[in-house]
């Protein structure tokens, strides 16, 4: 769609307009210094870019500035592009957002345009076909950007989405041959297959014989969950591990009776404590309290 | 090749090294339920863990020997299915609540003892 768009844009561009390009792009050069100055002025006015000293938004707009005229000269979008996803990959994680980035792209363009303005003000004509030539380029200078950032953000959110479901099921020895599997957060099935298979591993690898998976941390229980928890009790079964299910809210227990899910076949505990207790007990071992060494004791 | 059937001391172990025909599964059940007479044992240990799929008919014939063992007066337990293997059957409907399963081969002598160690304990009583 992108690639429609642009074209749209460059559908003016006749070839008076193009003739216009390199007298365009010298005119830039020349006033190089003073006009990315008066950007960086008016990104500053704009309040844009919070995030980052005046220092350094002097030297990104200088190299974007270079950037962009010479891809207004050559009409190559690959080294503005590959600028653009670096620089996004930057300042993301610093909290920059779309509308600024957007923002002073399109400063960038009213700036220049602004100029080519002062300087062929005296003929009118000439002046349309400069703004030819230089309209659709621009224009698609600023889809690029504007793409390459949002693409960059997705990369980096889809990132997180990733590491946030690795961390958030950690499968947890607590005595030898016990597991536990707290789950915090909604499930669908994606997490759920994911959880399944890396408890069936766990319960390999630590030759675990009881495994308690506390769902406390699970807003809401649906009729898939609901069948893919038994699911996962029946394989770890399959694999010799009982499983104690824990944390069942009264809401939750409900919905499950409500739904008609068969849980006949997993036996459940009503908190984590009591799920390990148990769990414990069916391992055969015994908690008890030592006799505490009290300073009188010890005087 | 015939899964080769171990005699371990009051126990037999079938050990299944490759994917199994239908055919071999035949065998197989009828093998180890011969043989449980002929030597007496007290229980029969199913080693699966060689086996990348345990389909429909596998754990059907499994089921089979293992309640069968039952009323014979013995028990057996099947070791060694893999995580990926387990969520499968259990994906397919394959269920096997009423067999023993174990983790491995140790488990499973383990589990056998003990299940022996109760049987006698209830025979006192």
């Amino acid at each position: 769609m992108q690639q429609d768009d642009v074209t749209l844009m460059q559908e003016p561009n006749t070839e008076d307009g193009n003739s216009c390009l390199p007298e365009l792009v010298s005119h830039l050069r020349d006033s190089r210094t003073q006009l990315r100055e008066e950007w960086a002025q008016r990104i500053t006015d704009a309040q844009l870019l919070g995030a980052m000293s005046e220092e350094e938004i002097f030297s990104e707009v200088t190299s974007v500035f270079d950037k962009y005229v010479d891809t207004l000269e050559t009409g190559s979008v690959e080294s503005l592009q590959e600028y653009a996803e670096d620089l996004s990959e930057r300042i993301i994680p610093r909290g920059v957002e779309t509308h600024e980035v957007l923002g002073i792209v399109l400063l960038l363009r009213d700036v220049l345009a602004r100029s080519l303005f002062q300087k062929y003000q005296e003929d009118f004509k000439l002046f349309n076909r400069v703004l030819d030539a230089y309209e659709p380029a621009a224009n698609r200078i600023a889809v690029i950007v504007g793409v390459s950032f949002v693409h960059e953000r997705e990369r980096v959110i889809g990132q997180q989405q990733a590491t946030i479901r690795e961390l958030s099921t950690p499968v947890l020895q607590v005595r030898e041959r016990l597991l536990a599997l707290p789950i915090i957060g909604e499930l669908d099935s994606q997490r759920a297959g994911q959880l399944t298979e890396q408890l069936l591993n766990a319960v390999r690898s630590n030759r675990a014989r009881v495994v308690v998976i506390d769902i406390t941390g699970v807003p809401a229980v649906d009729k898939n969950v609901a069948n893919h928890l038994v699911q996962t009790v029946r394989a770890c079964r399959l694999m010799g591990a009982a499983v104690l299910v824990t944390g069942l809210s009264s809401d939750i227990a409900r919905t499950l009776v409500t739904l008609g899910v068969d849980l006949s076949m997993m036996d459940t505990v009503g908190d984590l404590q009591g799920g390990i207790e148990e769990a414990e007990r069916l391992l055969g071992y015994e908690v008890r309290k030592a006799p505490i060494a009290t300073p009188e004791a010890k005087g | 090749m015939p899964v080769p059937i171990l005699k371990q001391g009051p126990y037999l172990v079938a050990s299944i090294q490759d994917a199994l025909s239908d055919r071999e599964v035949l065998e197989l059940q009828e093998n180890l339920l011969k043989q449980i007479g002929e030597v007496r044992a007290s229980g029969i240990i199913v080693d699966v863990t060689a086996m990348d799929v345990i389909d429909s008919f596998a754990s059907r014939s499994l089921r089979t020997v293992a309640l069968t063992t039952r009323l014979r007066g013995a028990e057996m337990v099947i070791v060694g299915i893999q995580p990926d293997v387990a969520f499968a059957m259990v994906q397919f409907g394959l269920l096997m609540d009423d067999v023993n399963t174990a983790l491995d081969l140790e488990e499973g002598l383990e589990f056998l003892d003990s299940w022996i160690a109760g049987r006698t304990f209830d025979d006192e009583e």
